[in-house]
């Protein structure tokens, strides 16, 4: 059981997360969107919205710091553990709290708003439930681990060097095995909202526009430049004959 | 210097009798679509008048088109480049529907559907949005015909702005007041504030003709160009999550057909054609210091298709020699630049846009005539417009950022065609001096009647085609054979709305005509997927789909479309 959930689940998630994307990217380009709602309702996403998003930011900022820097190299620059977890605990709790409230917020907006909830598919409650459990999940372990004080389980020393290895195609199953429960539940439920990722809304967080801050202003493209690409008709327009609104 | 193309369009407001036919052609051609109920690429405006959405020009509010920093560079007056990423993930600036309207259709089906009573039945009004009950308290042209102006007017921003800069006040008393109406579509800019603020890329000019397209597959409904277009002409299409716009209809255009709201136009006031312009000083024109002086600054842009200088820079930089042919007979450069009366919409927004309008002269006609005056003598007009300093302002506020003195000599010129060519009308010898008051020449004079007022229909549009040698590239005419799954992919895909790829309209008429060719029984809708289309049904039985299931579920269909039960 052990083997299935940290040596063959994963590659399972990769390969959706990443064999999802290329296909989305190549079949549904005109799917690939935020599917924004601020025109139906623009007073509780101004403060949800940026709460959960700049949090989930810090969160996979965080994420990164802890899982991809091994514990060796933080000490060689004089960052003690105990150090290293008061800030994890400190900066990655705060973040975590703002994107708990920000997506309860959008959630709450989401059901009691009218024209919002008709334009929420099954595909996004499906989405939402994983999202909301990884996030609750997440601050179990840093509940747990603040309860615990300096008892606290180091996860730099068994779910980070599973991660790690992951990627070097030789996963560390015994190391993420002595992880606690808490750590376990919110790996497998990350593992399966990534690769779910592809095939939901998600996919905008992947086009993030940070090419925005170095392109001109001004965008010229020639009928040349778009290499024919619409021999299929984009689908950009919807069909004769569409109902104009469809309860879901 | 660096030629480019641009297709412009003129609007002769004098012609323009508010009814509408425009609107209503574009939107059965473009936005006839769920997700676009609310969406008119091209509307009417009456003005004075709060536009469409509410105040859009109230740039204060909502931040559109372009300003100058303190060192005199262009800006985006939403802010910079780091600013709108902060600002990605709730836009801070954007119009609510309420600022639209929300979208509704009737209850129509109760109309036939009500059981036998005292009353008759009533179709209420049905939100599109949320399929409930509303009140319609607001429309796209809720305030036409100055409806409701006497209560409302205030709230156009150009009255005021007036206003506030004059004593005189615009009245709305019927005897004191003027109307005009004001059509407007995408201004296909030069220097595009929407573009520049999308994050995605997705918004760009078209190299060859200067159009203005959103590319709907790298469009992420970031949002950002709703508030940067200062017109207010990208809309946001709620159902599939990405923004439209006016397509200045490229696929016509493409094959030399006017814009559908140009050929549909009641009052023929749509003028088609070239404009070639100077690529490298757009930047340094729309930074001009002076707005006043920005209408100077974008008529300088535009390149005289004539000068030797300029057909040899615009072989260099590789425009046909039919378009530059086109560019010498174009209408619009013709307005704008040659005889000067066309002006454009709100040049203080610094997006140099490329729809031109010539002012009305009718409020000024009107009135004198309403007073008994005659309308058509020159000393009468021209007194006149220098008199009647309201309309004159609001138009200034309109098309110059506040240089009345521009409108008025436009608005001298159309007094002084009208004053000397009734003189020719009537058989009398035309009165040189009235041109000249105008600095113009008789011939001159008389080539702008012959299009302005004559308005032959090869003279209004002049419409180069896109070239054979790229027809390949053109949007529908590519070989339909290339397409690689076939046909069948038309649903909704698993991904929320509207996802997946449809088979192109090419593919799926073509299997439906081979079908219908080939079998000896009524077309059969399979491989229409629940829907029938007209275009080739043959009349011939009732297919499923025509008509919509019932309650129980199941859909009239051939057998039973001849048995239907007539309620008692």
């Amino acid at each position: 059981m052990s083997t299935f959930l940290w040596g063959v689940l994963p590659y399972l998630c990769i390969a959706s997360l990443v064999g999802g994307t290329i296909w989305r990217y190549r079949y549904d380009k005109f799917g690939w969107t935020t599917r924004s709602s601020q025109l139906y309702e623009s007073r509780l996403l101004r403060i949800g919205s940026p709460l959960f998003h700049f949090g989930i930011l810090l969160v996979f900022v965080g994420h990164v710091g802890g899982l991809v820097i091994p514990e060796a190299w933080t000490e060689a620059v004089g960052v003690s553990e105990g150090l290293y977890h008061f800030n994890a605990l400190l900066f990655g709790g705060l973040a975590g709290v703002c994107t708990l409230v920000g997506i309860l917020i959008l959630v709450y907006r989401r059901r009691r708003t009218g024209p919002v909830f008709m334009a929420t598919t099954k595909n996004d409650k499906l989405m939402y439930v994983f999202l909301v459990a990884a996030i609750v999940l997440g601050l179990w372990t840093t509940l747990v681990s603040v309860g615990a004080g300096s008892e606290a389980h180091n996860y730099r020393e068994t779910v980070s060097p599973w991660f790690r290895s992951v990627f070097l195609l030789q996963p560390d199953v015994a190391a993420m095995e002595e992880a606690p429960i808490q750590f376990h539940v919110h790996a497998i439920v990350g593992m399966l909202l990534f690769a779910l990722w592809p095939f939901t809304r998600l996919v905008h967080a992947f086009t993030a526009p940070l090419h925005y801050l170095f392109r001109p202003y001004i965008v010229y493209r020639s009928r040349d430049a778009r290499g024919t690409g619409s021999r299929a008709s984009r689908p950009g327009w919807s069909g004769v004959g569409t109902s104009d609104r469809e309860r879901r | 210097m660096r030629v480019m193309a641009q297709m412009g369009m003129v609007m002769n407001l004098d012609k323009c009798i508010g009814c509408h036919t425009c609107s209503v052609t574009c939107k059965q051609a473009w936005t006839n679509r769920a997700g676009t109920e609310y969406v008119w690429f091209n509307n009417v405006e009456t003005r004075p008048g709060q536009g469409y959405p509410r105040r859009y020009e109230d740039q204060e509010t909502w931040r559109g088109g372009w300003t100058l920093t303190s060192r005199g560079n262009l800006k985006l007056k939403a802010g910079g480049r780091v600013q709108k990423l902060l600002g990605i993930f709730a836009s801070p600036v954007q119009p609510k529907l309420a600022d639209y309207y929300e979208p509704w259709t009737y209850d129509y089906q109760t109309l036939v559907e009500a059981p036998l009573g005292d009353d008759f039945p009533v179709a209420r009004p049905k939100s599109l949005i949320t399929g409930e009950n509303t009140k319609v308290t607001w429309s796209a042209n809720w305030d036409d015909n100055l409806g409701g102006t006497s209560q409302l007017g205030h709230l156009d921003p150009l009255v005021e702005k007036v206003r506030r800069q004059s004593e005189d006040k615009i009245r709305f008393e019927l005897e004191q007041t003027f109307m005009f109406y004001l059509p407007r579509i995408c201004e296909h800019c030069l220097n595009p504030s929407c573009m520049a603020s999308c994050p995605s890329g997705a918004i760009y000019k078209r190299e060859e003709d200067g159009i203005v397209l959103v590319d709907q597959d790298r469009c992420r409904g970031w949002r950002q160009c709703i508030t940067g277009c200062p017109y207010k002409k990208i809309y946001f299409n709620h159902k599939s999550g990405k923004a439209e716009k006016c397509t200045f209809c490229y696929p016509r255009i493409e094959v030399g057909l006017p814009t559908v709201c140009s050929e549909t136009c009641v009052g023929r006031l749509r003028y088609l054609g070239l404009f070639l312009y100077d690529a490298d000083r757009v930047t340094a024109a729309a930074a001009t210091p002076d707005e006043g002086d920005l209408y100077e600054a974008q008529l300088d842009l535009m390149l005289d298709p004539n000068d030797p200088e300029v057909v040899a820079a615009a072989r260099r930089d590789g425009i046909p020699d039919d378009w530059m042919d086109a560019a010498r007979r174009s209408p619009v450069y013709a307005l704008a630049k040659k005889y000067r009366v066309a002006l454009p919409l709100h040049p203080e927004y610094r997006t140099m846009p490329m729809v031109w309008y010539v002012p009305p002269l009718s409020p000024v006609v009107d009135l004198l005539a309403s007073q008994g005056h005659d309308a058509e003598s020159r000393d009468v007009l021209f007194g006149a417009i220098e008199a009647l300093r309201i309309p004159v302002e609001y138009l200034a506020e309109l098309f110059t950022a506040g240089r009345a003195d521009i409108v008025t000599g436009v608005l001298r010129k159309l007094a002084a065609m009208r004053a000397y060519m009734r003189d020719v009308s009537l058989g009398r010898d035309g009165d040189p001096s009235i041109p000249a008051a105008v600095g113009l020449d008789e011939e001159t004079l008389y080539e702008m009647y012959r299009l302005m007022a004559i308005a032959k229909y090869d003279d209004r549009y002049v419409i180069p085609t896109a070239h054979v040698e790229r027809a390949h590239e053109l949007e529908e005419l590519g070989c339909s054979l290339d397409y690689d799954e076939g046909p069948g992919m038309y649903e909704s895909g698993p991904f929320g709305e509207a996802s997946g790829r449809p088979a192109p309209v090419a593919v799926e008429t073509f299997n439906a005509l081979k079908q219908r060719q080939t079998t000896d029984s009524a077309t059969s809708s399979e491989e229409l997927r629940g829907r029938v289309n007209l275009l080739n049904w043959d009349g011939n039985g009732t297919p499923p789909g025509l008509f919509p299931g019932n309650e129980r579920g199941n859909e009239r269909g051939t057998d039973r479309g001849t048995e239907r039960e007539v309620a008692p």
